[in-house]
Order: structure tokens, then C-alpha cells, then sequence
């Protein structure tokens, strides 16, 4: 039975509204990262006056992008990798044992998840800065302090979530690799890890997206040599100009890598977060 | 839980037929008490580090009066007793009516966002619901910004509100002639309603992309038992979808709330290091008062409040829906 015209008209008005207002903002970065200075500091067009691929070339040299670029995949790539290994481990240890104190640890590690970043900020601020008075390891301004400091989001988040995906991987299937001669780690790395993959990967381009785009703590935590991108965008405003069109084409080259592994992987996300949220 | 089957399956394994089993199954038993505790070890070891110490530290901070000058050795600044506190909610005084404008500021946000983007992400789900043409690419547009850097998405947003060369303006004023002159709209008062639409704009795909999920728990047979009774689809849409999305609605507005109400990079993208007055969120106002006005003192203290608030919320929602959930069952 098809569905009435009332529902048929409200489907096609409300979804393209929606979809002008999920487009607009991205047609403004695309159409200006491809117009020449004149075009951005003037009344906006929608259009370039001549379509200029120049913004794309300048923005490496107006700041050091590519630097910035390396940073943040350093940090935010080694902060995804720290807390899936991590969580692996407590996830299988919460999922398949039974063991004094795991409610306690369960309850910390979600409530955890609700605090506010800023809530940390501070602590971790002076920790970083009296371990360096203290020892001289200079976590303050180091790319180790700002991925320590990632993993406080990323890696309650990873174990939360990677206990639903394990919970949902039959114990049937670990219990026969133990009675087949298999240790308890084996059983994790041969059955239960494999079952998992798409959690895993879900966790993983979670984890990715939410560094990828960390602004509080790369804010602090950064210095000259160690910027992130989130920090480096704010380069291309001088006391004379603002470069829009360099801006808009930075925030796309920074954004197309995201978009894309999130947009192949979303799959496995949103059965993720389905398993972590929905059940 | 099966704690009988856990507890034997250890001594099977390091018992194999005819080995020596005395010995043996001490190690396993060992290794079955302390195993769950060595897997948490390196988790446990990094909660401590980046949760539980700095979160001792920040209530002790809270109660010093700690600024710029004990940074470097914040253990020696002096204590203060309930001071920073006191100032923290003495409303007649200003930091504590700033902090006040804020928090009531932030809940208005966090109300009309959470509320938007529940609508917003709900209605698209549920329209999407069956298949049409373009379905796919309509899906995956929709999913760009929430999988944008939030700088890189928020700083278009910042160009498009610019007052001489954004699009706003140059749409509202030059375009449309809705206003009479152009407007700011990262200062004064349209700064909440700039505030508003990005955060709205970011969030509701997840909304969407969670109610999609929950949508595919729903049973067909559950639509072609109401079709055969003659309900059409807004009666479905109200009787079967929006009542089996219960379950799901709870968990989604719990987590839109703590991330929306904890959100520090949007507005801090949009409106830098310190918020017009109208869009001053909370996390931002501490960020403010710890870092740009130095009172770390009394931004712990202010954290510390937050905390409190939010285990309050938290804890409340969490007893009222799953006494609902009860009741219903």
C-alpha cells in the first residue's frame, strides 16, 4: 500500500529543507576555498568571480599546515591505538569474567564519561607542569602529554562500548577454544578479537574522529612545535586580513580524510553504537 | 551469570589428562583469581592517571586559593577554606552572577539544542524509514556534519556569520530584505541563536543516525498487523514507531544532554576565548576563569559544582526512566 499524499508532500518539504541546511555551510567551503581574496573580504557571493585553485597552494605556506597535519595524525592516531589495545583487554576482562570490584570499575568508567573535559583540564595542566619542574620530562607542550590527556575521552568511551560488542559475541565460541587447549588470551586474540572486528573498527573511528577534532586540551596543551590543526586553523587570520579562502580550503584538506573513513566505515559505527547504546 | 561455568573453565585447561594435577591447578587458580585483574591493569593504571588523580587534585584546588603566581608549585598556595566556593554561588556578587547567567545560559542552550536535534534527527529517521530513490546518498549527506572536524565545520559557520562578507547577512538583509540592516552575530544577543544553530546543525545526525538503529529493532510484522487493521501511516508513525523508540529515546537524550550541555569546542571555535555574554557557556566560563583571568581556585570550584549537577541530573534521569521502564513491564 502506498503511503498517502500528505505523508509523501511532508517527506519531500521536510527532507529538502534538511537538506539545504546541511548543504548550505558545505557549499560555502567548497565555492570559497576556490575564490580569489577579493571575493571573501568583499559582500558574500555564491559564486567565485574566477574559479582559482591558488588558496589550495597558499595555505602551506602561510602556516605550517603540513606540520599541524602531522601533529594531529600523530596524536590523535597514537591516542586511537592506546586506548583500543587498552580497552581490549578490560573489555574481555569485564565481558567475560566475574571477578570482585567490577562493578565499581564498570560504574567509573561510565561516569567518567559524563564529565566535562574542562573538569581535567586544570588538574592535568599542573600535574604536566610540576612533573616537568620536578624531573625535567617536559609532558607540558609534548605530543605524549596531549595523547595522555586524549585518552580521557577516548578510552572510557572504547571500553564501554567494546564491552556491549564483546557481550554480543557468543561465549559458546571462547568457551570451546578454551577446552580446546587454548589460554584465556589466546581464546581472546583467536576468537573473541576476530568476532569483533567491526566493534573494534567502530571504536577505532570513534576514537579517531573525537581527537581529529579535539579543540580544549590542544589549546593548552600545545606549543609552537607541537600544534594541532584544531589549533593551527586560527593561523590564517593576520592583523590585516582574514585568508576565508584559505580557511575554507585548510578546513577541507583537514576534513576530507575524516569524512571519507567515516563515510566507508559508518556501517560498522553505527552497529556500534547500537550495540553500546541501543540494547 | 554463569560463575560456575567461569569457575571451572580454567581448571580444565591447565589440567589436560594424566598431568600432574597438584601443582598445576595452584597455578590456575591463581591465575583465574588474578588474570581479570592483570587484563584491567594497564586500564586501571591509566583511569588513575588521567581520571581519578586529576580529579583529587581539582577539589583540592578547589579549596586554595591557588592564581598565577603558584603554578609551579600549587601545593603551596594557600588554603582557603569554603572561600572559593562561597564566591562560586554568591549570586549578588558578580563572579557569582556570571556564573549563575551562565549556567541558566546553558541550560537554555542545552534544552532548545538536545530538543532540535531530537526532532530534527527523529523526523529524518522516520521519513527515511522506507526505501526510495536517493535514499542512500540522501543518508550519507546527512551523516557530513557530524563527521566533520568540529573546528573545520565550525569555522565555516563563523565566516558564514561574519558582518560584512557572510552569507547570513548577505541572505537575510541583501537578499531577502528581512532585516533592515545587517547584524552581528558573534556578539550580543544573536550570539545564542548563532550558538544554537551550529550546535544544532552538528548534532541532530547523531539523533538521526540512533534512531535509524533503533528503527531496525522495530518488527515488520508489527506495521503489516496495523496496515491489515486499516491504520495508516501517521497512525503507525504515532502508535508503533514513536512508542517501540522508547527504549532508544532514553539513552539518546541522556547522551545528547551531557554532550551538548559539555560542549567546549563549538563555542569556543565560534566565539574564542571568551563568550558574548548571551552564549557564555559553562565550559567555557570556567576555561575563562581558569585560564585568562588565572582564578584557578575558584574555576576548580566551579568544576567541582558542575560535577555535582551533573551526577544530580544523571542519577535522577537514570531512576526516573528505568522506574518507567518497570512499570511499563
Amino acid at each position: 500500500m502506498a503511503p498517502p499524499r500528505s505523508f509523501l508532500w511532508s517527506r519531500r518539504i521536510f527532507l529538502t529543507l534538511l537538506t539545504g541546511f546541511v548543504l548550505i555551510p558545505v557549499h560555502v567551503m567548497v565555492s570559497s576555498s576556490l575564490k580569489p581574496l577579493a571575493d571573501v573580504t568583499g559582500k558574500f557571493r555564491w559564486l567565485p568571480s574566477e574559479l582559482t585553485i591558488r588558496p589550495y597552494i597558499d595555505i602551506w605556506s602561510t602556516v605550517p599546515l603540513a606540520r599541524y597535519f602531522v601533529n594531529s595524525l600523530v596524536a590523535a592516531g597514537a591516542a586511537t591505538v592506546c586506548s583500543v589495545v587498552i580497552a581490549v583487554f578490560s573489555a574481555y576482562a569485564v565481558s567475560r569474567y566475574d571477578f570482585r570490584g567490577k562493578r565499581v570499575f564498570t560504574v567509573t568508567v561510565l561516569s567518567t564519561q559524563m564529565f566535562p573535559g574542562i573538569l581535567f583540564l586544570l588538574p592535568l595542566f599542573l600535574i604536566y607542569v610540576n612533573i616537568g619542574n620536578a624531573t625535567g620530562i617536559a609532558l607540558f607542550g609534548s605530543r605524549g602529554g596531549l595523547i595522555l590527556t586524549y585518552l580521557t575521552f577516548s578510552l572510557p568511551f572504547s571500553i564501554w562500548m567494546l564491552i556491549g560488542y564483546f557481550d554480543s559475541v557468543p561465549r559458546d565460541l571462547d568457551e570451546a577454544a578454551l577446552v580446546d587447549g587454548c589460554g584465556p588470551l589466546g581464546a581472546l586474540f583467536r576468537v573473541v578479537v576476530p568476532a569483533a572486528v567491526p566493534g573494534i573498527i567502530a571504536v577505532a573511528v570513534y576514537a579517531f574522529m573525537t581527537a581529529w577534532g579535539e579543540v580544549l586540551f590542544a589549546s593548552v596543551m600545545t606549543d609552537d612545535t607541537t600544534r594541532t590543526l584544531a589549533v593551527g586553523l586560527q593561523g590564517y587570520s593576520t592583523l590585516n586580513d582574514v585568508y576565508w579562502n584559505q580557511i575554507m580550503a585548510a578546513s577541507l584538506v583537514v576534513s576530507v580524510p575524516v569524512v571519507a573513513g567515516f563515510l566507508l566505515l559508518q556501517r560498522y559505527l553505527v552497529a556500534g553504537l547500537t550495540a553500546g547504546a541501543v540494547k | 551469570m554463569t560463575t560456575t561455568a567461569e569457575a571451572e573453565r580454567p581448571a580444565v585447561r591447565t589440567s589436560p589428562p594424566g598431568a600432574d594435577r597438584g601443582p598445576r591447578r595452584r597455578t590456575g587458580r591463581i591465575r583465574r583469581v588474578g588474570l581479570p585483574y592483570l587484563l584491567l591493569l594497564p586500564a586501571l593504571l591509566l583511569e588513575l592517571l588521567v581520571h581519578l588523580v586529576p580529579m583529587v587534585i581539582g577539589i583540592v584546588i578547589s579549596f586554595k586559593e591557588l592564581t598565577q603566581f603558584y603554578v609551579r608549585d600549587w601545593g603551596a598556595a594557600p588554603w582557603s577554606a569554603l572561600d572559593n566556593y562561597r564566591v562560586s554561588v554568591d549570586f549578588d556578587a558578580p563572579a557569582g552572577e556570571a556564573l549563575l547567567h551562565s549556567f541558566l545560559v546553558t541550560i537554555a542552550f542545552t534544552v532548545l539544542s538536545v530538543g532540535l536535534c531530537w526532532l530534527i534527527g527523529t523526523a529524518a529517521a522516520v521519513f527515511m524509514q522506507d526505501t526510495f530513490r536517493g535514499r542512500g546518498l540522501l543518508r550519507a549527506l546527512f551523516l557530513v556534519p557530524y563527521a566533520l572536524p568540529v573546528y573545520a565545520a565550525v569555522i565555516t559557520w563563523v565566516f558564514m556569520f561574519q558582518y560584512d562578507n557572510g552569507l547570513v547577512n548577505h541572505v537575510l538583509h541583501d537578499q531577502l530584505g528581512l532585516t533592515d540592516k545587517p547584524s552581528f552575530w558573534l556578539i550580543g544577543d544573536n550570539s545564542f541563536f548563532a550558538l544554537l544553530t551550529v550546535s544544532v546543525w552538528k548534532g541532530w545526525p547523531f539523533a538521526f543516525l540512533i534512531v535509524m538503529a533503533g528503527l531496525q529493532n522495530i518488527p515488520r510484522e508489527l506495521y503489516e498487523a496495523a496496515a491489515l487493521d486499516g491504520a495508516g501511516v501517521w497512525q503507525q508513525v504515532r502508535r508503533i514507531t514513536l512508542p517501540s523508540l522508547r527504549p532508544v529515546n532514553q539513552v539518546l537524550v541522556l547522551v545528547l544532554f551531557l554532550w551538548t550541555f559539555n560542549d567546549f569546542n563549538t563555542p569556543f571555535v565560534l566565539f574564542g576565548r571568551s563568550a558574548p555574554e548571551a552564549a557564555d557557556l559553562i565550559s567555557v566560563h570556567i576555561y575563562h576563569a581558569s585560564f585568562v583571568t588565572w582564578y584557578f581556585g575558584i574555576g576548580s570550584a566551579m568544576s567541582v559544582l558542575l560535577l555535582l549537577f551533573l551526577l544530580l541530573v544523571t542519577g535522577g534521569y537514570l531512576a526516573l526512566t528505568s522506574r518507567g521502564r518497570r512499570k511499563a513491564s
